[in-house]
């Protein structure tokens, strides 16, 4: 069997080719959003600070950081989804053949 | 009921991915946020129903992160997107580090069993990674709100200092590693991570932040991942992982924009070196009025504008946009041409404009438009400058050879919009200003704009 670490280093190394292969097909267009939503996305590191939080053997140490841990991760989840879709919400197609261009 | 969130976490790990895989197009990127979202509340709610001790804490935390974020989210302004997103890179470093540091304490009592090995390896770097990120954010961040200067700030050996510095802080955390008791090596070990963080960002000039800050993001996902590895989660690994690589790909990719390599990025200390490249003589150069560019503008069949940061500095999208459709409806065909690197983040000026409801139809990334500069009658520069600079492709001993630039010099004609002559963030005169097909219009983008605007429409009826 393989240890936890080495299942874990598997997940790390498909999920990085995954993300290589998914995120250059997305458009120069939409850099910008796609950082914001990333951003968003890393902050799934409120997990760990809610386990640390409310483990049995928290300390006062634990309670604190873990704490300012949430609520940094929390207002990067909230602001970032929220303005990504502020920004994508932005993006509009011109009226096809408006202007007369001949694209 | 514990293998019930761990089925949840992969529902979510693959919500993420899709939401990544839909941010390619306009058409689905905002499924792609609803994924995202989605995919976030199913990991929170799962880990709640597991771990609500201090549940009092934890609330607390939520309200008071999301009372900050939801104004952040709808406040700020498109053009101060690039010092939020710095700031937001600041956050999520900040708590993956002092996750790390929590850990590192509240294992203490069990340091034999659970702090050896890979476990206080992933914490070292989480820490380390995500210390050093935080204040790297923040001098990105104080640079972006022109708190701090955005020139670089230079010493004697800098590298020098910075690199003992880093393997001080290194050597300290492999000490931890090998005697991970030694609790008071710990805040030294922060305290270097988050010092080198400063001096790390301190030399980086302000045209080259798109890349710093697509550096930051990759950093701070790799913190989360470490956080992962310590943690032995793996949503947290998938979700590192997919923010560091997006990172690492918007840095290669702004790297090449510039033919610049990372490490010249970060160790060059670009843009203050060449105030010794002295070319002083005073060559002349042709300039317009208002009225002129008007008739120009009039006239022409194509126009392509250039935008840069000179645009987002002078707030000048809306006027732009009125420009735009001024002259879409009287039959000019009416084009943008993006340069990766132009703004101070990665797509800044594509945000910008699409703010100002230009439709993205009309926005062209470099490759697809340069050849059409040839055919246009007017390249429109507006705050644009070394990216529009032919000694890039000509010029040996220029300092920004080789990168690759639009080919705003083969356009019939060229009008530049511009504050004065002083030379852009790389201090390099520009010979496209110099060129006889090239007019300079000074004066502010946005006044400039509303100059040329107001001479369009009295030429109706006329």
């Amino acid at each position: 069997m393989p240890t936890s670490l080495e299942i874990g280093l598997y997940v790390f190394m498909l999920a990085t080719f995954v993300g290589l292969e998914v995120i250059r097909k997305v458009s120069p267009l939409l850099h910008t959003p796609l950082m914001s939503l990333t951003n968003a996305i890393s902050a799934i590191s409120v997990v760990g600070a809610i386990l640390i939080i409310s483990a049995d053997e928290a300390t006062n140490l634990s309670k604190v950081l873990g704490f300012i841990a949430i609520t940094a991760a929390v207002t990067n989840i909230v602001s970032g989804f929220l303005i990504t879709d502020r920004m994508l919400k932005m993006f509009k197609r011109g009226p096809s053949g408006a202007g007369g261009e001949k694209r | 009921m514990g293998s019930l969130v761990n089925y949840i976490y992969i529902l979510s790990g693959a919500l993420f991915i899709l939401s990544l895989k839909w941010m390619n197009t306009p058409a689905t990127a905002r499924r792609g946020v609803f994924a995202g979202e989605a995919g976030m509340l199913l990991a929170i709610a799962g880990t709640l129903v597991n771990h609500h001790h201090n549940w009092e804490w934890i609330l607390a935390a939520f309200f008071i992160g999301t009372a900050v974020g939801i104004p952040i989210a709808y406040i700020m302004p498109m053009t101060a997107v690039p010092q939020r997103t710095a700031m937001s890179h600041a956050c999520g470093a900040l708590a993956a580090a002092l996750v790390g540091t929590a850990e590192f304490y509240q294992r203490q009592p069990n340091a034999e069993t659970e702090l050896h090995g890979f476990v206080m390896v992933a914490l070292i770097i989480e820490t380390l990674l995500g210390f050093l990120t935080f204040t790297g954010s923040l001098m990105a961040m104080g640079k972006l709100q022109e708190v701090l200067p955005t020139r670089p700030i230079t010493y004697r050996n800098q590298n020098l200092i910075n690199g003992v510095l880093f393997a001080i802080a290194l050597g300290l955390g492999v000490r931890l590693y090998l005697v991970p008791t030694d609790t008071f090596l710990f805040p030294i070990f922060a305290g270097l991570a988050l010092l080198f963080g400063v001096l790390l960002i301190i030399p980086i000039g302000g045209a080259d932040m798109p890349t710093v800050i697509a550096l930051l993001n990759s950093y701070a996902g790799l913190s989360a991942c470490a956080m992962g590895f310590a943690l032995d989660n793996p949503l947290l690994v998938i979700a590192g992982a997919l923010d560091g690589s997006s990172g690492l790909i918007l840095s290669i990719i702004m790297c090449k924009a510039m033919n610049r390599s990372f490490t010249n990025v970060l160790f060059g200390a670009f843009g203050q070196l060449q105030v010794a490249h002295g070319k002083t003589e005073q060559r002349p150069v042709r300039s317009a009025s208002a009225e002129e560019a008007a008739s120009i503008l009039e006239a022409a069949g194509s126009v392509i504008i250039v935008p840069g940061y000179g645009l987002a500095v002078a707030q000048a999208q809306h006027k732009i946009r009125e420009l735009f459709d001024t002259l879409t409806r009287r039959g000019v065909d009416v084009k943008f041409a993006i340069h990766p690197v132009a703004g101070r983040m990665p797509g800044h000026m594509n945000v910008l404009l699409a703010e100002a409801d230009i439709p993205y139809d009309r926005l062209f990334e470099m490759d697809d438009i340069n050849s059409e500069f040839a055919q246009c009658d007017v390249a429109l520069v507006i705050g644009a400058n070394d990216v529009t600079n032919p000694a890039a492709r000509t010029d040996k001993s220029s300092p920004i050879y080789g990168m690759p630039i639009l080919d705003v010099d083969k356009a019939h004609t060229v009008m530049v919009i511009k504050r004065s002559m002083s030379p852009g963030f790389a201090g390099i005169d520009n010979d496209l200003y110099y060129m006889d097909r090239t007019l300079m219009l000074f004066g502010d983008a946005k006044a400039f704009v509303s100059e040329i605007l107001k001479e369009l429409p009295a030429r109706v009826g006329a």
